[in-house]
């Protein structure tokens, strides 16, 4: 069941470009699935109207807890950035499906662009929780944007692409030698659209089965306004109900 | 006790004035998280047109100053499809289903209504004559004093329930086209769809919508539909609906004293998923405040 709540910012790190928020509720959350999203309230900021779409970083259920990872792209996350710790944060959540639980001895490998790294963390928890060991691909323009690598390298082998070689190997996350290795079956990929393409086709070209999860300019966040639809082979659905998270298959990419 | 009750008339009687938008409430279901649906007058569910619509490219959506645009071409999947696989699903809903019916021709709309006069838990259509968003989205009808006369008196002919006319904004005198809906044979008008406006991403030097323009709503709008609520409440005689960004009870308040009987919740629902029942709350303690026995002593109440 979907909520609207308040919650505590209780810790808040800060990484320049974006900032990591740990949020704290009042009253128990209900269960999240690892790729969904919250629509986050914005309050103080005049030119920011609509709630602000923010993927699921990390979750707590025992202390009431979700943690974002925020990146300041426009007016409304900067002044999310700038939130205090003990700043009240409103919040419409859970919402989205979330990515498909692999089978249990199925090979995983989760490839993460930008701050499209942030869902993976809950995603690989999960999967760790579940006795799977995904392997993670994670690529940023330079080394400040790999941030929480230690986090993500507790659940699994973790490798890193940066464009300007500062961490990792240098170049794009479909370039990475991992790509050689034995092959997966089950690829889920978030980043940047260009990014989730590349990836998506490389995929394709080995016929392994992959998952997106797709970032498009949304209002209301629970499928009515039709707004953030996606081309799919069904016609425009809207992704913050039938995604964000896709199959490619569904895609016309 | 407040009597919240209004009557609209021909059998649509609310149990409160609030009700929901059409396309800012999806078909209800949507909401029921937040919102127990009892607590309103009335929802209006998507704008539905004979035959299914895919509605325009992405991106259909720009955040302005306190509002946004929105251009989505109402994409929906055709009134049979409603009738067969939606309406079973929503029909039991303890409210006022009503449904938004659009078209490109005369044609359209008529047939739209004459299978929509067949569900019996539909109690009215919201004719919608004022689409900005689809190159025959009725705005063509909704504009000109001959066209909405036309549009409304062919399916006033086919539709024998309450048959409400949704009102577009972009017009140079918005009470002539009131009066002429209700020359034709309207039950009642609602007022006002959206406001015709475009942005442009300058560092792009790109419009940041796919078809240019859109239509605008949300608390920018309000003055503009208070306006009109206004102007058109002392012109006709039928009950006027009013919406145009109302965000809490205090707004829909005012559309009130400015002469609407019923009011609308539109672009507010996404920021507040709840804030509709919270108007409805918001509207009785108003009139418990001021020592109105009845909600419909509210309506045109503006002193000036």
């Amino acid at each position: 069941m979907k909520q609207i709540t308040d919650f505590r910012l209780v810790e808040k790190q800060d990484f320049g470009r974006s900032v990591m928020l740990r949020l704290r509720a009042k009253h128990a959350l209900p269960s999240i699935n690892p790729g969904q999203f919250v629509q986050v309230r914005v309050d103080g900021s005049p030119s920011t109207y609509l709630r602000r779409p923010i993927s699921i970083h990390d979750v707590d259920l025992q202390q009431n807890e979700i943690t974002l990872l925020v990146q300041q792209v426009g007016e409304g996350t900067r002044h999310l950035a700038a939130a205090e710790v003990d700043d009240v944060i409103n919040m419409v959540l859970p919402l989205g499906n979330g990515f498909t639980i692999p089978e249990k001895n199925d090979k995983v490998l989760l490839v993460g662009g930008g701050i499209g790294i942030a869902p993976l963390f809950y995603f690989a928890k999960v999967l760790s929780e579940k006795g799977i060991k995904p392997t993670m691909l994670l690529g940023g323009k330079m080394k400040s944007d790999l941030i929480r690598l230690a986090g993500y390298q507790q659940f699994g082998q973790t490798f890193v692409t940066t464009e300007d070689g500062s961490l990792g190997e240098k170049g794009f996350v479909t370039m990475h030698s991992v790509w050689q290795r034995d092959g997966f079956d089950r690829i889920y990929v978030c980043g940047p659209k260009p990014m989730m393409k590349a990836v998506a086709k490389l995929a394709a070209s080995k016929g392994t089965w992959c998952e997106v999860s797709l970032e498009n300019l949304m209002a209301c966040g629970l499928g009515a306004c039709l707004c953030c639809v996606e081309d799919t082979v069904e016609g425009h659905v809207c992704v913050c109900k039938e995604g964000p998270v896709f199959n490619t298959r569904r895609l016309k990419w | 006790m407040v009597n919240t009750t209004i009557d609209l008339g021909r059998g649509l009687v609310l149990r409160n004035p609030v009700m929901t938008a059409s396309g800012t409430f999806g078909y209800g279901e949507e909401y029921t998280d937040f919102v127990d649906l009892a607590q309103l007058g009335g929802i209006i569910v998507k704008g539905t047109t004979l035959h299914a619509r895919e509605g325009n490219p992405y991106p259909r959506m720009a955040e302005t100053p306190s509002g946004m645009l929105n251009c989505v071409g109402l994409q929906n999947k055709g009134v049979q499809y409603f009738i067969d696989t939606i309406y079973p699903r929503i029909k039991d809903f303890d409210t006022n289903v009503l449904l938004n019916l659009s078209g490109s021709t005369l044609e359209d709309y008529v047939q739209g209504a004459e299978m929509v006069s067949e569900l019996e838990k539909i109690p009215a259509i919201e004719l919608n004559v004022s689409c900005p968003n689809v190159k025959q989205g009725g705005m063509a009808f909704g504009v000109t004093t001959t066209g909405i006369s036309q549009v409304v008196s062919e399916v006033r002919k086919v539709y024998h329930k309450h048959l409400m006319v949704k009102l577009s904004p972009n017009v140079t005198n918005i009470a002539e086209i009131a009066l002429a809906a209700e020359a034709a044979g309207a039950d009642s008008v609602s007022l006002i769809n959206t406001l015709m406006g475009m942005a442009i991403d300058a560092e792009k030097r790109k419009p940041k919508l796919s078809v240019i323009t859109g239509g605008l709503s949300g608390a920018c709008v309000k003055p503009v539909a208070l306006r009109m609520v206004w102007q058109v409440s002392k012109a006709v005689k039928i009950p006027v609906v009013g919406l145009g960004g109302i965000s809490n009870a205090t707004d829909a308040v005012e559309f009130m004293l400015a002469g609407a009987s019923a009011i609308e919740i539109g672009t507010a629902n996404f920021i507040d998923p709840a804030v509709s029942a919270k108007v409805a709350v918001g509207i009785t303690d108003y009139c418990e405040r001021f020592g109105f026995q009845k909600v419909t002593d509210l309506i045109g109440a503006l002193e000036c």
